[in-house]
């Protein structure tokens, strides 16, 4: 067991466990945020994903050993339901989901995205997008709605 | 709402709950109601008007991304007149909803809207009824709005006021009469879903975001393959790991709790690594070999249609083609989860189930205890497209609760156990056969149909359903599987054509031994009989040198049914052609496709147009473009009508050409997303949706009703692509291939 002073959403928070503990357990567990989801532990579908220094990567690989050091972001530290995130606010106008369970992942993706790529196209949207798995395929739903984002992001 | 109620909305505690929904009514046979009202006859199984100026629905419908509460606070808001906002919706819970069985076939606003339409108009009546006591002014005179009725000098009262005096203890009439189309200020509206915003959010939307006080994390060790038997297990060396509170052994089943999520599945694949199973070769042949299998198997040719017509027509060319489709996965995004806890002998369940009333009736079956000490709470889950391990993760959770003295067990199943333990939608074997005459009318047509079971969900009258249930040592034998009986019909659905041809026999063999579990997988036989029976309505029309488009309306006389062909065929420019030949030689050939089918012969018209290109030298195909347009009846959310029907096309897209599980004689051999890969990005069509409302008409359902239409589409069009037709799914590009060059 170790303790790790994490810096989630801009906060800093205390953990005591194992540091092989992949992140995406300490996030929900210890640190109760539900955006970060468990679709398949092996870092194939992308509903674990989360920012670690303003990059996407797949909480449930990653030991929290690794990231101690990093700033950590959820779909929690965009915005919340009184103070959205453009990006949150274009997945609720769009209606870009039907169970939703990929939608933190894909929001926390586009994040990255349009931090390095304000204006993207569809294709590039498409391929930032790519690694992440949407079972109801709510995927051209996803896309308007990462436009939309990053329309309001420019203005 | 009776303050026990809302205390037990409020704690979710365990408890033994007495009251009943339903009255026994004895003697003679009582009026059928509509809807759900019909099985929960009474006015405050369905709402209660609140003192604080809410509104609650109670429906015994579950919400899983479809989008069910929004459709259902819409209609009621407008029977009701009350704003959106005021309606809180409770879904499936057996100690305070009605019991509505499955949420399944796109029944949930037939079912459960209609009821919620007559419920609310008749609340709004005895409202009113109160109100004009209360004001001195007749009913007829009163104008409400949201929940103040007013007099017409101007004196009011509010349904809140009210809510004491109005009593809904009653067995509903249905004798009020809802609002025409006219009056309705919500339905028919694209208002925003419920469910969305705290799924964007970060809120406790999920069974996996329910975190209860002293909670442990379980997993299950599931046998390596089906027939595994155990043998041994070191489960001391286990106990001993860090956090492990419990490891159960029961016969096959095998599951461990621990205090951290991690330690769990540490202690997980320890077990896995070291315990001992016997297996043996129990599954059926895979491959090509699978569907030779399925036409031998020993079941009885049943015929579902049999309808010659007089005059025997001679054909002028007659045509014969067998079609395959493989198991298909589920394959939720998030697999499945349940929290359960056992209080002094009453077990409390949250799940993701899609009835939890028949999932209760299980559990009391494997525990051997009264349905009254388990209650089932509905919590949603990612999207299962049918009957996934929703339920038997519920059973899991529960054998792991009963072993950890009284704290609550959350078990989430891992990737691969979702992969190898789900029931799987069959796999099948259609085989067509049919003859058009001279003048291109098809005179003969014939459906062949060999399945497994496409329903084996809990809440069966024997058995249990629930997959633990079967590996314990006092194994409890699953329910005898049932087909679902025409005219939705199971492994025969869609397979009874909607078409006016003057000679049909539809024969199926229902396989009841399957050695993989197979149950509901969105439109259970319905995606496999639209894409065997479309394509062959497109070999006919081939064979008769008449365009795909112009064949299917020469053969359909529905008004309804030809007003969807002729809007999908409009909106994608379709090019009325004759053989059907390769529009595009070269690298990549493209073609358009066309299809139709109205899901379960009951629900939703559904006809869609697909625009795909194949790359000759790799096999690789692309659905570049879908139109589909629909007729679902009377709209409630149209924006939900469409999101379901692209997200219904573009899945189907995927089934069709990626989706199928592997297995050998012993094991499944899909275990993770890289065993089965599913659309992605940059693989989606652009789906365009033509809504053809009928305010007018009653509810349609449309949750499945793109699937067939948009397989058969697709088939269709690469047959006109490539010259070459396809008849095996899925299409992957190493199939495509040998196709196209088989014919050189």
């Amino acid at each position: 067991m170790a303790t790790f002073t994490l810096n989630v959403n801009g906060a800093a928070r205390q953990v005591t466990l194992e540091p092989d503990a992949p992140l995406l357990y300490v996030l929900r567990n210890d640190l109760e945020l539900n955006g970060p989801k468990f679709g398949c532990g092996l870092a194939q579908c992308g509903a674990c994903s989360v920012l670690v220094d303003g990059k996407e990567v797949r909480s449930c690989v990653t030991p929290v050993s690794a990231v101690a050091k990093s700033r950590i972001t959820t779909i929690e530290g965009l915005g919340t339901l009184d103070k959205l995130h453009p990006l949150q606010r274009a997945f609720i106008e769009e209606q870009a989901c039907q169970c939703g369970f990929c939608g933190s992942g894909m929001v926390m993706a586009a994040k990255a995205l349009l931090d390095r790529n304000p204006a993207p196209t569809n294709h590039e949207i498409r391929q930032a997008l790519n690694g992440h798995l949407c079972r109801c395929a709510s995927h051209t739903r996803i896309v308007r709605a990462v436009q939309r984002a990053a329309k309001e992001l420019r203005a | 709402m009776s303050t026990s109620r809302r205390d037990f909305l409020k704690t979710g505690g365990a408890l033994v709950v007495g009251f009943t929904l339903v009255p026994r009514l004895a003697g003679a046979q009582p009026a059928r109601l509509p809807g759900s009202l019909n099985g929960n006859r009474r006015l405050d199984a369905w709402i209660a008007i609140e003192p604080n100026g809410r509104v609650t629905i109670f429906t015994g419908k579950i919400e899983l991304g479809q989008g069910i509460g929004t459709a259902l606070s819409q209609i009621a808001a407008d029977e009701l007149d009350v704003e959106l906002a005021r309606i809180d919706v409770v879904h499936g819970d057996t100690a305070c909803t009605p019991n509505e069985g499955q949420t399944a076939g796109s029944l949930s606003v037939e079912q459960s809207g209609t009821a919620v339409r007559f419920a609310c108009a008749e609340a709004r009546h005895i409202l009113l009824s109160a109100a004009a006591s209360k004001l001195g002014a007749p009913a007829t005179e009163l104008k409400v709005s949201d929940g103040t009725v007013a007099a017409p000098g101007g004196a009011s009262v509010t349904y809140w006021d009210l809510a004491s005096a109005a009593d809904f203890k009653r067995e509903a009439s249905a004798k009020v009469t809802p609002k025409p189309a006219s009056a309705r200020k919500w339905v028919g509206k694209s208002v925003g879903r419920r469910d969305i915003p705290k799924k964007f959010t970060g809120g406790a939307a999920y069974v996996q975001d329910l975190r209860l006080p002293r909670m442990l994390f379980g997993r299950v060790v599931r046998p390596p393959s089906p027939g595994a038997t155990l043998t041994a297990v070191d489960e001391g060396a286990v106990k001993r790991l860090p956090g492990v509170v419990a490891v159960v052994r029961d016969g096959n089943f095998l599951a461990v709790a621990a205090e951290r999520e991690e330690q769990a599945i540490r202690a997980r694949e320890t077990l896995k690594r070291t315990a001992k199973w016997t297996e043996t070769a129990s599954l059926e042949p895979s491959g090509d070999a699978l569907f030779r299998h399925l036409m031998s198997a020993t079941a009885p040719a049943h015929t579902v249609v049999d309808k010659t017509s007089p005059i025997a027509a001679t054909p002028a060319k007659t045509l014969e083609a067998v079609y395959t489709r493989p198991y298909q996965c589920h394959a939720s995004l998030g697999p499945s989860c349940a929290v359960a806890q056992w209080q002094e002998g009453a077990l409390t369940v949250w799940t993701h189930s899609q009835g939890v009333f028949p999932l209760r009736a299980d559990l009391a079956k494997a525990f051997a205890i009264d349905a009254k000490r388990i209650r089932c709470i509905h919590a949603e889950g990612a999207g299962c497209y049918g009957h996934n391990g929703a339920d038997d993760v519920a059973l899991d959770a529960a054998l792991l609760a009963r072993a950890v003295d009284g704290r609550p067990v959350k078990v989430q199943w891992m990737r691969d156990d979702e992969f190898q333990w789900e029931p799987y939608g069959s796999a099948m074997v259609m085989k067509l056969a049919g003859g058009v005459d001279a003048q291109g009318h098809v005179v003969a047509w014939s459906h062949e149909v060999w399945s497994h079971p496409h329903s084996t969900r809990p809440g069966s009258s024997s058995g249990v359903s629930l997959l633990a249930a079967r590996h314990l040592a006092g194994a409890s034998p699953p329910p005898p599987p049932n087909d679902v009986p025409q005219p939705a019909g199971g492994s025969d659905r869609n397979a009874v054509p909607l078409y006016e041809f003057s000679s049909v026999k539809v024969v199926k063999h229902f396989i009841v031994d399957a050695p993989l579990r197979t149950s509901a997988l969105r439109t259970l036989g319905g995606y496999a009989n639209v894409f065997a029976a479309e394509s062959f309505v497109d070999e006919l029309a081939a064979a008769a040198g008449v365009d795909p488009v112009e064949f299917r309306l020469r053969h359909l006389k529905d008004p309804r049914a030809r007003a969807v062909v002729e809007a999908a065929a409009r909106r994608a420019g379709w090019q009325p052609r004759g053989g059907g030949g390769p529009r595009l030689r070269g690298p990549h050939a493209q073609g358009s496709g066309f299809a139709y089918s109205r899901y379960k012969n009951l629900a939703c018209y559904c006809a869609t147009a697909a625009e795909v290109e194949v790359e000759r030298a790799t096999g690789r195909v692309r659905v570049t473009r879908v139109v589909a347009a629909v007729d679902a009846g009377q709209i409630v959310n149209p924006d939900g009508v469409v999101n379901q029907i692209e997200g219904g096309v573009i899945q189907s897209a995927s089934w069709t050409l990626k989706e199928a599980v592997g297995f050998d004689r012993t094991r499944v051999t899909t275990r993770s997303w890289a065993d089965y890969p599913i659309l992605r990005f940059d693989e989606v069509p652009d789906v365009e949706v033509v809504l053809l409302d009928q305010p007018n008409e009653r509810f349609l359902g449309v949750g499945e009703g793109s699937q067939g239409p948009a397989v058969a589409a697709i088939a269709n069009a690469i047959a006109h692509a490539t010259g070459t037709r396809l008849r095996a799914l899925p299409f992957t590009p190493e199939r495509v291939k040998q196709a196209l060059s088989a014919k050189g």
